[in-house]
């Protein structure tokens, strides 16, 4: 059998670190880096004696997540202990929550190449995050930072209804920029707090069973989950098709060779031996506690797109592109209020600023200058002030060094030049120059104009004003 | 006069009266603990020294004026499984030998905040687990009533100083009845609170749902006193109720006409000692004397509160005590290979073996497959428990039963089998299921002239009226008048 002959299931278990100031169970601050075990008390180092008490903003932003995903809230919640051993484990139990997850049944919509498609949400839960262990370059070992222990976490489980690697991906663009949008997480997927679990399985087309599943656990770029799925999904079907059975294990994948390797099969599956944690007390909200969080939600990717395709007139695509995050969004609407021209920041958005985050794999809240920046770049072009070529460099100075535009331009003598007696001059030296041109140009060769042009500007280094170029050139060349 | 014979409200008298001072009084104990605790063993860490010197201090200040307080300089002895900061916190327990913790417990912050002084920490069970003190990794406690018996546990350490003015006051907690029994034994008076009135921050956590910090005393009125201290709300401990604050010695009205007593045949039946028996039967007496009314009834399911009991204390300690894992603090293995052997090598050297007894069972309870048919079924049973008493508590103020089948028992009697030793605990682990509030009040001695311990329970938050019946009870039988330790010794 073929390839084609295969369906892909693929399940989403998505972590993502709430962005409370304080951590879920202490005071702790959650910020990330920090020199090793500063962010911690004697409660999320676990000292014998020490009790969590639940940080209400987490409850909070899990509602927010749970609405703005279409799930379920629950009226009566709570927190159950997960038991293993691990050394970033301070308690040897991470709370998390069982049987009773504050949302659950919801959906988010993903674009596909046939179409919308909706993908469930079996439940979000809130837990807290484990610390981390470095290498000890020096004694050899681990050594244990527990600055990340306690920093909640929010866990949203798909249902299985993703069946291709592009989809996973256009899955978790969405959660993402969904997070983005309602200010629970920052979703810095290279700092981990936006990571997820994947579980892939295939099964011959028309089968009603599942396949057996592995899971991928902690992927944090878009680029190693489809890689990775890719690969594990292609792994998968040769070893069927070579009348061999999938193993039910935990993989690890490795970007590097770019294959899946065999953490621990389901003989070490854990018994997590979950029970209600006995020192925190059943989460009950209220209809009026929900009602007032729904109020206060902020407007979400779906309804932001059709406002730019109503409002701005923009291309269904740009608008895609534009509103999968909120910080290229609220760069979109605040550079176009500084500019009132919503169309050329669209174009800056969706062509050079996007080049360059591919390009240098950066995530858009990681852009280093701001709407007024960027909205000043459009104001001196359409003034005249300099070419939109020279707005390209500006662009470059203005993520390696973000500062005030006209200043970067000053700064480099990028100004353009719009003296009429400075062009006529500069016009003159290059027609002396180029007496073929003239008689191209008079032979009826249009194309000339554009050379001619083409050659002031690059006398000008780009600075001269081109619609005067144009016109002197003309002017002159119709004399 | 001897000082420490005194309770705490008749210590305050005369340093009020200027009859003692407080340096006076912290040396009559040192002087007493120097004299006493190499036949009693009730200290794991003694801070004699630290106790005299904090006692000049505190006795400067107030004569300076700088502090007031009615404790002021009053000491104290505290159970080793609530966290002292620079002191170890041992809870007995080789894994924790030199342990210290960074932090107070609520209950010592509350202590500290009055400037009572500490003179130690008392001996007891490994992480409380154990109705002896023969648990401790450290040291066997001895009952002062006779010194070849066992104080109780798990706070027998706390019971025994007591009962021997080696303190005059102390901290227990209890679980299952860890500070009723040994006060029972000991013949002093041990109140467990209703769970969440007393902040369990800080406390070293054995079974979280049950866990429970409260007095030892040597009479009623300290025992109100000392829960007037650490009684109330904490925002460190989820679990702790808000309520408006009570002074608990108002209770005290030496008055319990038409008060309704229950007593719960099951109580009384196999496996209660004839003498406990005889001793509870002549106190149900003097209570419809003092003019209560005393009825029998039936408490069925308290049968079925031990083993619902042992399930659900085992299943949460074998969560709770996973954080001792050689890591951060505590004992480590000094060799190991791996992070494997390192915990495995770390906990099976660092507990004793009731303590991994009841890490194994708990572990197995909550295993999957297993779940639905202890833990769950602990947890029902427990509701069940609870509507009981609920029920109960319709139609009596007050459920009196024996605190303990028996009296103090020979040490090493016990001790090789545990499931004796669990039956021990069967008239108080229901209360601490129930999450009601205890008292336990020696009634009696046997023939052999070690205290026999009743028993009231009273209604959620009800601890004004069991100490209003015990301080009545008290008033009238006059214990401590008649029968003092002896400190007897087989030749």
């Amino acid at each position: 059998m073929s390839r084609e002959d295969y369906e892909v299931v693929i399940g989403l278990e998505v972590h993502a670190e709430l962005s409370t100031k304080t951590k879920i169970f202490c005071s702790c601050p959650t910020e990330f880096g920090g020199l090793p075990n500063t962010h911690t008390c004697p409660i999320c180092m676990a000292m014998p004696g020490t009790l969590p008490v639940l940080n209400e903003k987490v409850v909070e932003y899990a509602v927010k997540a749970g609405l703005a995903t279409n799930c379920e809230i629950a009226r009566d919640s709570k927190n159950d202990r997960k038991n293993y051993f691990y050394p970033d484990l301070p308690k040897s139990y991470q709370i998390s929550q069982f049987d009773k997850p504050l949302c659950k049944n919801g959906y988010v919509e993903i674009d596909t190449k046939n179409g919308k498609k909706k993908i469930r949400i079996t439940r979000i839960h809130i837990e807290e995050d484990a610390g981390k262990l470095n290498h000890d370059e020096f004694g050899g070992g681990s050594l244990v930072d527990l600055n990340r222990a306690g920093v909640p976490l929010i866990e949203t489980v798909s249902e299985p209804d993703i069946s291709s690697a592009e989809e996973a991906e256009a899955y978790l663009r969405k959660l993402k920029s969904i997070f983005e949008y309602i200010e629970v997480s920052d979703c810095k997927m290279q700092e981990g707090s936006l990571r997820a679990d994947v579980n892939v399985s295939v099964r011959k087309k028309g089968d009603t069973k599942l396949g057996t599943r592995t899971e991928m656990k902690n992927m944090n770029s878009f680029r190693s989950i489809v890689r990775a799925i890719e690969y594990e999904v292609d792994r998968q079907i040769d070893v069927i098709e070579d009348g061999g059975i999938i193993e039910q294990e935990t993989l690890r994948w490795d970007d590097v060779s770019g294959k899946t390797f065999s953490m621990r099969d389901k003989e070490d599956a854990q018994d997590y031996r979950y029970f209600p944690d006995p020192d925190l007390v059943a989460i009950k909200l209220s209809e009026e506690y929900i009602e007032n969080i729904k109020k206060g939600l902020p407007e979400l990717p779906e309804s932001r797109k059709q406002r730019y395709l109503e409002e701005y007139k923009l291309s269904e695509k740009d608008a895609n592109l534009i509103t999968s995050s909120k910080y290229l969004s609220d760069l979109f609407e605040e550079a176009s209020k500084v500019c009132n021209n919503p169309k050329a920041v669209n174009n800056w958005i969706i062509s050079d600023i996007s080049r360059i985050l591919n390009e240098t794999e950066m995530d858009p809240i990681e852009i280093p200058f701001d709407s007024k920046q960027l909205g000043k770049l459009v104001v001196l072009i359409d003034k005249g002030t300099i070419s939109s070529s020279i707005g390209k460099k500006v662009l470059t100075e203005l993520f390696e060094n973000p500062r005030d535009p006209e200043e970067i331009i000053k700064e480099k003598g990028w100004i353009q030049i719009s003296d009429e007696g400075a062009i006529k001059e500069v016009v003159l030296k290059i027609l002396e120059a180029n007496p073929q041109s003239i008689a191209d140009y008079k032979g009826g060769k249009d194309k000339a104009l554009g050379f001619l042009v083409g050659q002031a500007m690059k006398e000008t280094k780009g600075k001269a004003n081109p619609q005067m170029l144009n016109k002197m050139f003309l002017e002159e060349l119709n004399k | 006069m001897d000082i420490t014979e005194l309770t705490v409200h008749e210590l305050q008298e005369k340093i009020k009266s200027k009859e003692l001072t407080i340096t006076q009084i912290t040396n009559a104990y040192v002087d007493r603990i120097n004299e006493k605790e190499k036949d009693v063993q009730a200290f794991v860490t003694t801070l004699t020294e630290e106790a005299k010197k904090q006692a000049i201090e505190v006795e400067e200040k107030i004569n300076k004026g700088e502090i007031t307080g009615e404790f002021a300089g009053i000491p104290i002895g505290i159970k080793d499984n609530m966290c002292t900061k620079g002191v170890k916190t041992t809870c007995s327990s080789k894994m924790l030998e030199n342990f210290i913790s960074p932090y107070d417990a609520t209950v010592v912050e509350k202590l500290n905040n009055e400037n009572i002084i500490d003179l130690g920490k008392l001996n007891m069970d490994e992480f409380a687990m154990g109705g002896s003190t023969e648990y401790s990794y450290f040291k066997k406690t001895r009952n002062p009533w006779n010194l070849n018996k066992v104080p109780g546990g798990s706070s027998g350490g706390s019971a025994a100083a007591v009962a021997a003015n080696l303190v005059p006051w102390a901290l227990g907690s209890d679980t299952g009845g860890s500070i009723r029994q040994p006060s029972s034994f000991c013949g002093v008076v041990g109140l467990k609170p209703t769970y969440g009135l007393v902040s369990r921050y800080g406390l070293v956590a054995f079974a979280s749902s049950l866990d429970q910090i409260g007095p030892i005393t040597k009479d009623v009125r300290d025992s109100a006193i000392l829960l007037n201290i650490i009684a109330g709300h904490d925002e460190k401990d989820s679990t702790s109720a808000s309520r408006e604050k009570v002074d608990y010695t108002k209770c005290l009205k030496n008055d319990v006409k038409g008060l309704k007593i229950g007593v719960p045949k099951e109580f009384f039946g196999e496996g209660i000692n004839k003498e406990v028996k005889e001793s509870l039967q002549k106190a149900i007496e003097t209570y419809k004397k003092l003019g209560a009314e005393v009825e029998e009834f039936s408490l069925d399911i308290a049968q079925y509160s031990l083993a619902s009991y042992y399930i659900i204390a085992c299943a949460e300690a074998s969560s709770n005590l996973g954080r001792f894992d050689g890591i951060r603090y505590g004992y480590r293995t000094p060799e190991f290979t791996n992070l494997k052997e390192l915990y495995k090598k770390s906990r099976s050297e660092g507990f004793g073996a009731e303590v991994k007894r009841r890490i194994i069972l708990g572990t197995y309870v909550l295993s999957s497959g297993y779940y639905d048919a202890y833990y769950k079924k602990a947890q029902q049973v427990r509701t069940l428990v609870i509507n009981e008493f609920n029920k109960g508590f319709e139609k009596y103020d007050v459920i009196l039963t024996p605190t303990s089948p028996t009296v103090a028992f020979d040490i090493g009697s016990k001790s090789d089998n545990p499931l004796e030793m669990y039956l021990a605990d069967i008239c108080t682990v229901s209360v601490n299921i129930a999450g009601l509030p205890g008292i336990s009040i020696p009634c009696g001695v046997d023939s052999q002239g070690m205290p026999i311990g009743m028993q009231l329970i009273g209604n959620k938050f009800c601890e004004e009226t069991i100490l209003n019946a015990a301080y009545t009870f008290e008033q009238e039988v006059k214990f401590r008048e008649k029968y003092k330790p002896q400190f007897k010794q087989n030749a």
